[in-house]
């Protein structure tokens, strides 16, 4: 046909409004999940703020630090990406994204080490690992300690699942016409800053709140 | 004499055999495999449901024991609620009809669509296996710290089978908003929309502003069942009415996603077979809207006496009584649409008045319980379950039944039995009352819902409800039988069988492929019944019938 | 008349008649509207059904005066409605002074009722006409509810915090008692009577229960038996507040705060300490987070309270 994914849609312009659309609906749905979360996490820091304020400096403040830097990086890579595809100067455009993934794959691995650190000190009540806290009130801490491996889990998967997007779309990236490189790239970009901006909020909650 | 060789330009004449079916990306047969596996759904919560009343004709528990009983209400209704009502009109009659009525080719991500099936299916997968290992046992609700710390039930399964589920109505719902956005045919603006699409509208967004809200607090159940998360245990420091407000914070705005579709049925029905437009038309399709956005402010009323403030309750029950107004206006619409019509009673038509009465009933109840004081005497007691009964069955699965009548021939090519419809139309109602109307009697008696056993002298009113069930039962069973047989041997239908508006009836019965051979322009508002050669046109499908 | 058919729960409280006036009320109002628009909808049935020779001209379909007269007018009879239910509603709040106060612990599945003087009953509570009689409510494990469908009166037992509900029983009987809210295997068991007699019946029927502690003496030996009184004694070496006349009483936090000390406080002071600290003192209070069962809690919370003897019964704050 002329040249869309759908058949729903008869021309590629169209198509990537669509796309795009589809896109921001996508975003308000997850605003929507982690919203929730957050609120649950504001209304216990309103519970026990005193707790909550100890065992937040328990965690590793220049890990959490870098990897905002990471993430950043990221987004600028990202944005990039989406400079040259407008362009139309794909080889560039690969580039970026790739590089994008890999700061991704980075602060995975940071994550990673932090997780490795803070269950080694005994800070992760997960799985009935020991649970041991030196501070004032080790219960709410416990109740901390909780809420953020549920929240940063969950905002590294859906990192996850932007990079394995991007990973994807390089794959396939022959087999795309210009037109839908262009929408994808665009609807990748919106996700990702996205999760980015998440972290952007997650990172003073969790690591700076009455630092 | 199949049908493929008579239409070979029909949707079911592309390829049989199963794998034309499962990888398919046309809408029309996305919506046939959610009809199908839904139907299974309705009738294993159904049966569920058959079992509890068999059990209640007696007061004491004899026929079940009391963990299988608390087993059988909490499956019914997760299966009632997350994988029948929820994705019952969106995804079988939205899915089918969506582009059909604003002229579009598809849906504007057929992959999603079907993915979204599969996704359907693999939360399915997860909750009847929970049923298969043993069931749950926290009702449909999941209250903490129960579901967390004390059921002895596949909680974990279950919930997780809901979460899954969730994602593919959220595909669903972006799906639509997207395809409602971008492929409306040319001159088709917002307010000639079918109410239809309107409706769909609505609950998409609902689905994909909600339904988050409702994963958030299922992940966090699992997290604290697996990993020990204490968030909502008050041991550890947690709050269990935290859990309760996140859950009506979806749930409630769920409830209309659980009405929504059934009022856009009604509002094509009730126009058609009065001949006239509908009644204050922008004022039904924005009091859809109105719906869906105060929706999500009234959680609260289902909290009155859980130890929320009292200030609190008051607030949310003034706003209950403000999402009450866009329903009642919608009422008063649909009863003025008759009006000067030239009214004829086929079985969607009948269908669709009984609608009109349970759900302007059940709404009605709806009022009791949230004025306050009232509450406080009937939470948690049967005139709740009749409540939501007379909404959720009374409404939404009448006006589905409504719905599948109405649109059979498009989606088949062929026509029913009127008159087993009729009869089969008639039995629901009155089994449907018979059942549910005692329930009202008993809450304000004060039995309590989900008890295995109750006290003698409430019998019955027990035995009524569950007599009724039997009804019930029967209405439901008849259009499974007659449905079916026309799949096979139904009178050939015509493009419009029951000369409709809508841009759906302008292509075949089945349509093509691509839904029209010619794309349409539309230059009309929707529910034109008052223009010149359709007013006094009689119809008769069968007079049609017998000229092709 | 009835044939042993029962239409309504008996009204056995001082606010039955007065809910009951409600319903009945939204009864009618239902009734009538019900019946206005089955006739209506009926009539157009009939008057218009296909080849009758009704008048059809004219009109277009809508009416801007018609949509705006029935949308004021439902808003209007829905602010009623809310209105009247709320400010019955509101009286949850206000028990009127010089009550009762049994202690309810809900836990799965059964009611166990402790009163003032130390009288324990399972699944049945007895109490007398005509005063108000407050139960404060706790859970030992999930969320019950304290329900007696002929006080037409329902709350909740939350575990991990204490709630109430107050009713005068006007009719002396039987009642049934019921739990609500669905808490596991046999929440349908989880029940029995409330038995409201004669006050004089009442305080015979007290004398007659085997003589305990009062509820205030043990939580005083509890308040020994822990260690509180280590501390919270005047001869105390650690330098911790004086508990006498705490109980309603506003006290400073060391955060520039102000809280009065309700029964949420009193609990959270002894479950999680470091919450709240009262200013000028080190916070060296260690938690008894799972050392107390909530029975024991009401105990302290009973003895806590008997050292402020002129304080509200119940704290309008709690809740
Ligand atoms: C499709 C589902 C659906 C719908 C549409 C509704 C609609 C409404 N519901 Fe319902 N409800 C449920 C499903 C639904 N509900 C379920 C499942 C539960 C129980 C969950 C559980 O605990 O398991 C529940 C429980 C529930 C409660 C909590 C009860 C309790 O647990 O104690 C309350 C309290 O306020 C309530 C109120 C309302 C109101 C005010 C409306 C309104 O939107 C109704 C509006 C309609 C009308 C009012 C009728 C038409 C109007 C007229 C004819 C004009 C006259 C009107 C006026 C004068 C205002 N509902
Ligand atoms: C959402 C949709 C929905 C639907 C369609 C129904 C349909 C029905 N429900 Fe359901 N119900 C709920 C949602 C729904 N329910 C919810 C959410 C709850 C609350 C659960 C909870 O407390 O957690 C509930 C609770 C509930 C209770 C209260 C249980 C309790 O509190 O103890 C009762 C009791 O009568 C009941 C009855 C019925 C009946 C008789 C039907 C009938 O309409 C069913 C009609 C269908 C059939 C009758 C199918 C016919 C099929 C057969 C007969 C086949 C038989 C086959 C075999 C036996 C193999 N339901
Ligand atoms: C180790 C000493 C110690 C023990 C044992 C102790 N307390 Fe305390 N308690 C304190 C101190 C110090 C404070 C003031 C600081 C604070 O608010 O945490 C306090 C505060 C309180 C308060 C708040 C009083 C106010 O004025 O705000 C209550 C109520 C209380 N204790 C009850 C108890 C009870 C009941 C027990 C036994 C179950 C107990 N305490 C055991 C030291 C103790
Ligand atoms: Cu306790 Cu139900
Ligand atoms: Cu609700």
């Amino acid at each position: 046909m002329s040249g869309t994914e759908s058949v729903a849609f008869d021309t590629p312009q169209r198509e990537r409004r669509g796309d795009n659309f589809a896109m921001w609906v996508f975003i308000a749905s997850e605003a929507m999940l982690f919203g929730a979360i957050f609120l649950v996490f504001l209304v216990a820091h309103i519970d026990f703020g005193r707790a909550f304020a100890g065992a937040s400096k328990h965690l590793s403040l220049p890990l959490g630090t870098f990897n905002t830097v990471l993430l950043i990086t990221s987004s600028f890579t990202m944005a990039l990406a989406h400079m040259l595809a407008l362009q139309r100067r794909w080889r560039a455009t690969v580039w970026a994204l790739l590089a994008t993934s890999a700061l991704g794959v980075c602060f995975l691995v940071v994550k990673g080490i932090e997780y490795g650190k803070e269950i080694q000190e005994g800070l992760a009540p997960l799985l009935g690992l020991p649970f041991r806290y030196s501070g004032p009130d080790p219960v709410h801490a416990e109740f901390f300690f909780g809420l953020y491996f549920a929240m940063t889990s969950l905002h590294a998967l859906h990192l996850i699942g932007g990079i394995v997007v991007i990973t994807g779309m390089i794959a396939l990236w022959r087999t795309a016409n210009p037109a839908s490189r262009l929408g994808r790239v665009v609807a990748v970009g919106l996700y990702w800053h996205f999760v980015d901006i998440i972290w952007v909020f997650m990172f003073p909650v969790l690591y700076l709140i009455n630092r | 004499m199949s049908t493929e060789a008579l239409r070979p330009s029909s949707y079911l004449g592309e390829g049989a055999g199963p794998a034309a079916w499962l990888l398919t990306t046309d809408h029309k047969r996305v919506a046939w495999l959610y009809l199908v596996s839904l139907t299974a759904f309705f009738f294993l919560g159904g049966a569920f449901a058959v079992l509890m009343r068999v059990e209640l004709a007696t007061p004491a528990g004899d026929l079940v024991s009391d963990d299988t009983y608390n087993r059988l209400f909490s499956l019914h209704g997760i299966i009632m609620v997350w994988f029948f009502l929820v994705p019952s009109i969106p995804a079988t009659l939205g899915n089918f009809l969506l582009p059909l009525m604003i002229g579009a080719r598809d849906l504007a991500f057929p992959r999603l669509n079907l993915a979204s099936w599969y996704v359907f299916i693999l939360g399915s997968a997860f909750a009847l296996a929970s049923v298969l290992a043993g069931g749950v046992d926290t009702g449909w609700t999941f209250y903490t710290p129960l579901s967390t710390l004390y059921a002895n039930g596949f909680v974990s399964m279950a919930a997780l089978g809901v979460f899954i589920v969730g994602f593919s109505t959220i595909m669903t719902g972006i799906n639509f908003i997207v395809t409602i956005h971008t492929l409306r045919a040319p001159g088709l603006t917002w307010f000639r929309l079918p109410i239809f699409v309107w409706t769909m509208y609505a609950t998409a967004l609902v689905m994909v502003l909600a339904t988050p809200v409702l994963a958030a607090s299922l992940i966090l159940i699992v997290l604290e069942r697996l990993f020990g998360i204490g968030i909502f245990n008050p041991a550890l420091g947690g709050d269990p009415l935290l859990f309760q407000h996140l859950f009506w914070f979806y749930s409630h705005p769920a409830v209309y996603i659980m009405i929504l579709p059934g009022m856009g049925v009604v509002s094509e029905v009730l126009p058609c077979f009065s001949r006239r437009p509908l009644f204050g038309y922008k004022a039904v399709a924005l009091s859809s809207m109105a719906i869906a956005v105060f929706g999500f402010l009234v959680w609260g009323h289902h909290m009155f006496v859980s130890g929320q403030s009292a200030y609190a309750g008051v607030l949310f029950s003034f706003l209950s009584f403000c999402v009450a107004i866009p329903s009642a206006i919608k009422v008063f619409n649909w009863s003025l649409t008759l009006r000067k019509g030239e009214i004829t009673f086929e079985t969607p038509m009948l269908y669709a008045l009984f609608f009109l009465a349970l759900f302007t009933f059940g709404g009605l109840a709806g009022l009791f319980l949230a004025a306050l004081a009232i509450d406080v005497h009937v939470h948690d007691t049967y005139f709740v379950v009749a409540h939501f009964h007379y909404i959720m069955v009374g409404g939404m699965v009448t006006a589905y039944m409504a719905g599948l009548h109405f649109w059979w021939p498009k989606l088949t090519g062929r026509m029913y039995s009127e008159t087993w419809g009729r009869i089969a139309a008639t039995v629901t109602f009155l089994g449907f009352n018979l059942t549910f109307f005692p329930q009202f009697v008993l809450g304000f008696l004060g039995m309590p819902r989900r008890y295995h056993t109750y006290p003698p002298e409430f019998q019955f009113w027990h035995i009524l409800s569950s007599a009724g069930a039997v009804v019930l039962a029967v209405g439901y069973l008849m259009p499974l039988l007659y449905l079916g047989w026309s799949l096979f041997r139904g009178a050939r239908a015509p493009a419009n069988p029951w000369r409709a508006t809508g841009l759906e009836w302008q292509t075949a019965s089945p349509p093509p492929p691509h839904n029209f051979e010619t794309m349409p322009v539309v230059t009309r508002p929707a529910y034109a019944y008052d223009m010149k050669g359709l007013k006094h046109e009689r119809f008769s499908p069968h007079r049609e019938e017998a000229a092709q | 008349m009835s044939f042993g058919i029962p239409f309504a729960p008996p009204e056995a409280s001082s606010i039955a008649g007065s809910v009951d006036t409600l319903f009945y009320a939204l009864l009618a109002f239902t009734a009538a509207l019900g019946t206005f628009l089955t006739i209506l909808v009926v009539f157009y049935a009939i008057k218009y059904r296909a080849g009758s020779g009704a008048e059809r001209t004219g009109e277009r379909a809508r009416s801007l005066p018609l949509e705006v007269t029935w949308t004021a007018a439902s808003l209007l009879i829905a602010f009623v409605i809310f209105g009247w239910g709320a400010v019955l509603f509101l009286r949850r709040e206000h028990p009127p002074m010089d009550a009762l106060e049994i202690a309810g612990l809900g836990k799965q599945w059964m009611w166990e009722f402790r009163h003032s003087g130390g009288q324990r009953e399972i699944n049945e509570l007895h109490v007398p006409v005509g005063k108000t009689v407050i139960v404060s409510l706790a859970s030992q494990d999930v969320i019950h509810s304290f329900f007696v469908p002929a006080f037409r009166v329902k709350q909740d037992a939350v575990p991990g915090r204490t709630t109430h509900v107050w009713f005068i029983a006007d009719e002396p009987g039987q009642y049934h008692l019921f739990c609500a809210q669905y808490c596991g295997t046999q929440h349908s068991e989880m029940g029995g009577w409330v038995t409201a007699m004669r006050p004089e019946d009442y305080a015979a029927w007290l004398g007659n229960q085997g003589k305990g502690d009062t509820l205030a003496a043990g939580g005083e030996k509890l308040f020994r038996a822990l260690g509180c009184s280590g501390c919270h004694e005047k001869s105390s070496k650690v330098r911790a507040p004086d508990l006498a006349g705490i109980f309603g009483r506003p006290v400073a936090l060391d955060n520039q705060q102000t809280v009065i000390a309700d029964e949420r406080y009193l609990r959270d002071s002894i479950l999680d300490p470091k919450k709240e600290i009262a200013a000028g003192y080190d916070p060296v209070m260690p938690s008894f987070d799972g050392l107390l069962d909530e029975g024991e809690m009401q105990m302290l919370l009973a003895y806590l309270k008997s050292l402020s003897p002129q304080a509200p019964t119940k704290n309008e704050a709690t809740q």
